[in-house]
């Protein structure tokens, strides 16, 4: 395997560990439930969505041929993470988890206070 | 050199999976919990791909769609729960 | 005979042809007789359970739609970058909130992309949807003023997808 490729897919690996390593540091480090569910539906699946691309491209090379298998698992990732959030975010709705005080509009609290610009 | 990139983000999705395993342990809530869960599946499916370009193997990806389909299904299930077996309204 | 007949014969012609697609990527071949196997089940599974798809989707502008999913795909890369920095940064200056967006859709599976896009993209997650009073409730990690996004969000995502697959219905 030539150097560029090599490089290449280590870029795309180091970019995919990076993102997925910040998603899982928002769920450790931010106050709120609702807060912490915007670090894992968005970067940790963009970073497996980065490894993927690097690993769709080392088995490109490495084997005859093109290799798409690996595109399902991302594809699927891609459809189930918005998902998994809604529902997960709908169950704590639900049960009224305790929020940030300076979070604005908190649907169970205030119902008339900023409604009315939506209506 | 692609090697020793391999085992290096390995190691970083290692530490992302602590990371999540704290959160799973002192969540003060039950989503908190279930969210820790499903980040640690994606976090897996991530070493799984790395650990089959390690190897030089594509056996393991079957592996890695086995889990993200059972990993979503799991959240799917426990928030269900949640959201029908305690009734507030 | 023939048109209806043919709609008979084929109901859901994108759900065959994503299927056939899928199946060529699970089998990691192109041979001929995976394309025979994968045609056969994209055309058997829509024809024997087609009652339990209640309608076909029809995509007026193809053309739009490729632009719409390009424009997706490189917000979903400004929005992780975005999100990483709002996340290494400080904590106490991110300002979350809640956010009503009143909805134009009208069928299940435009509201189902409009949703998933949303929590794909830039800070936002849907959180639930009222279908009976017509709105998302959605929350912003970090909104500095929540009629500007709530504005952004409806002209960058619900019209182009307006436009994509329900003018043609009304």
């Amino acid at each position: 395997m030539n150097i560029y490729l090599e490089v290449t897919i280590s870029l795309f690996l180091l970019l995919g560990g990076v993102f997925a390593l910040i998603g899982s540091l928002g769920l450790a480090r931010l106050q709120d439930f609702f807060m912490r569910l915007h670090g894992p539906t968005k970067a940790t699946t963009l970073g497996v969505g980065g490894m993927i691309i690097g690993s769709i491209i080392f088995f490109s090379a490495t084997e005859a041929g093109l290799s798409f298998h690996e595109l399902l698992i991302a594809l699927f990732l891609f459809i189930t993470a918005p998902v998994s959030a809604h529902i997960v975010g709908k169950a704590a709705l639900h049960r009224q988890i305790a929020c940030e005080e300076r979070t604005r509009n908190i649907p169970w609290q205030r119902q008339s206070d900023n409604s009315d610009s939506t209506s | 050199m692609l090697q020793n990139v391999i085992q290096l983000t390995m190691f970083i999705v290692a530490l992302a999976l602590v990371l999540n395993v704290w959160r799973l342990c002192i969540g003060p809530s039950l989503p908190d919990r279930i969210l820790a869960l499903d980040t640690m599946y994606i976090n897996t499916i991530a070493l799984l791909v790395l650990f089959g370009m390690h190897e030089q193997k594509t056996l393991y990806f079957e592996g890695a769609l086995l889990i993200a389909v059972m990993g979503f299904v799991g959240t799917v299930a426990l928030s269900k729960y949640l959201l029908r077996g305690d009734i507030i309204e | 005979m023939n048109s209806v007949t043919y709609k008979k014969l084929f109901p859901h012609k994108l759900l065959s042809i994503f299927m056939l697609g899928l199946w060529l990527a699970m089998s990691n071949s192109i041979g001929l007789g995976q394309w025979l196997l994968g045609g056969f089940l994209a055309w058997a599974i829509p024809y024997f359970t087609q009652a339990f798809w209640p309608q076909s989707m029809v995509i007026a502008k193809p053309w739009l739609a490729l632009r719409f999913l390009l424009l997706v795909l490189w917000d979903i890369v400004i929005a992780n970058a975005q999100v990483a920095v709002l996340i290494m940064g400080p904590r106490q200056k991110l300002q979350p909130a809640f956010m009503r967006i009143p909805l134009e859709l009208k069928q299940d599976f435009t509201i189902t992309l409009l949703a998933n896009t949303i929590s794909l993209t830039p800070g936002t997650v849907t959180v639930d949807l009222q279908m009976e009073e017509g709105y998302l409730l959605v929350h912003g990690l970090h909104v500095d003023d929540v009629e500007a996004t709530i504005a952004d969000i409806k002209s960058r995502y619900e019209r182009p997808l307006k436009e994509i697959f329900e003018c043609s219905k009304t």
